[in-house]
């Protein structure tokens, strides 16, 4: 457990350092979201209903540019293959890195979606439900592009793969956070769509990372 | 407590770097890898130590192969390539306190500081040091952990005369504390001593 407080500590205090890198992701989610209702008709009801497919795909595509180098710093430097080789399990490592950047690059992109959300003309009684559904979507989300990211983690530039790689296999979050965002606007019962979010999370954070682990050790070689 | 490597051979695409390469070596042994640039020391060097996969032949550390290793003999192999795994953006210090949790080394950080010559850069970000001074952080962190095996990729680079003297100094250290060295090098003559095992490439 203090290895994992430790490698997240790291990246934590890492990425402070490098607080505009961190930044570019949140700033490009708010321009993104902020040009839709520009470029839409002004009518509230329609921006409302474009609105909720707007703010996920956004989310989709800014958590992508957060964190498709995951690892690739780590690479870099050295200190990925001293990861490896030390007495810490691979997995416990890459839910740390995970954790770490899921906090410092997608967290304060869902609590800038209910200040976004308004932009809409969104019904504030719905937002409690969709920054609960992006709660539930964004471990799955961070999962899968750390998956992407370490099976890129040799390429020079792996972005745009990682987001062919990674994104058709996002629908699943996508169809489930946008009803379950739908059935709060309306007024209906959200629960199950928000289950099965909470589901798909466990399932990736319990297996996803002895897949990004092996996928990482072929990475390094 | 030996580590062996049985019939190693590793191709790269067309290409033999080696073949048929069998090693062993006990506590207090030393092996020296030489040989010329793009001759395979390195990826020798990523074999031993569990990095690469060699196209035959195996690994064995106290009798498991790397592979498999049990649980408590994983971080009993330490890797220093040409890459010093330090991050660049936190100080000498914070550093050398992450390798010791990660290693579970004693943060005796003061004594070791002093001794690299890094004291007075100690809360200095790495990014801003020379590449000499990186380098002695680079191999500082390898004395905070508890490691058996040391397997160094032209360790003396980028070192001056005064710092080359350490490092030969701790591998000696090393050694006669019963443990184990790889070391790829140009300059054997610096750290040769008597019962070293050379490997040609």
């Amino acid at each position: 457990m203090s290895a994992f407080g430790a490698i997240a500590r790291r990246d934590v205090q890492v990425a402070m350092r490098r607080l505009s890198e961190a930044a570019n992701p949140l700033l490009f989610f708010v321009i993104v979201t902020t040009l839709f209702p520009l470029a839409l008709s002004p009518n509230a009801d329609e921006l409302r209903e474009v609105g909720v497919g707007v703010l996920w795909v956004s989310t989709l595509l800014s958590s992508l540019l957060a964190m498709e180098g995951l690892f690739r710093a780590d690479a870099d430097d050295g200190s990925l293959e001293q990861l490896m080789l030390s007495p810490v399990p691979i997995s416990v490592t890459v839910l740390a890195k995970i954790a770490a950047h899921w906090l410092m690059t997608i967290l304060p992109l869902i609590a800038l979606v209910p200040v976004l959300a308004l932009s809409y003309s969104m019904p504030l009684a719905a937002l409690p439900i969709m920054v609960g559904a992006l709660v539930l979507a964004t471990p799955t989300l961070s999962v899968l592009i750390a998956l992407g990211a370490a099976l890129t983690v040799s390429l020079r530039r792996g972005g745009t793969i990682v987001g062919l790689l990674v994104l058709p296999l996002t629908a699943p979050l996508l169809i489930f956070g946008t009803r379950a965002t739908d059935f709060g606007l309306h007024d209906e019962p959200a629960a199950g769509p928000l289950y099965l979010l909470a589901a798909f999370a466990a399932f990736a954070l319990a297996l996803g990372p002895l897949a990004i682990g092996a996928a990482l050790r072929v990475g390094v070689e | 407590m030996e580590l062996c490597a049985r019939e190693l051979a590793v191709w790269r695409g067309e290409r033999c770097l080696f073949e048929g390469l069998d090693l062993t070596l006990g506590p207090g042994q030393l092996g020296l890898v030489v040989g010329a640039n793009g001759s395979g020391k390195s990826t020798l060097l990523r074999v031993l130590a569990g990095l690469a996969t060699a196209t035959a032949g195996v690994v064995t550390w106290r009798g498991s192969k790397l592979e498999t290793l049990p649980f408590e003999h994983r971080g009993d192999i330490a890797y220093r390539g040409h890459l010093d795994g330090l991050k660049r953006d936190l100080t000498v210090l914070e550093n050398l306190r992450f390798h010791a949790t990660i290693w579970r080394g004693p943060p005796e950080f003061d004594a070791l500081l002093e001794d690299v010559g890094l004291s007075a850069v100690a809360n200095v970000r790495v990014r801003h040091l020379s590449a000499g001074q990186q380098r002695r952080a680079s191999l500082a962190t390898l004395r905070l952990g508890a490691s058996k095996v040391w397997i160094l990729d032209e360790p003396t680079t980028n070192l001056d005369t005064n710092g080359r003297g350490k490092v030969a100094a701790w591998i000696r250290a090393h050694l006669a504390s019963g443990g184990t060295a790889v070391i790829a090098t140009h300059q054997p003559d610096e750290l040769a001593q008597k019962g070293a095992l050379v490997v040609e490439l």
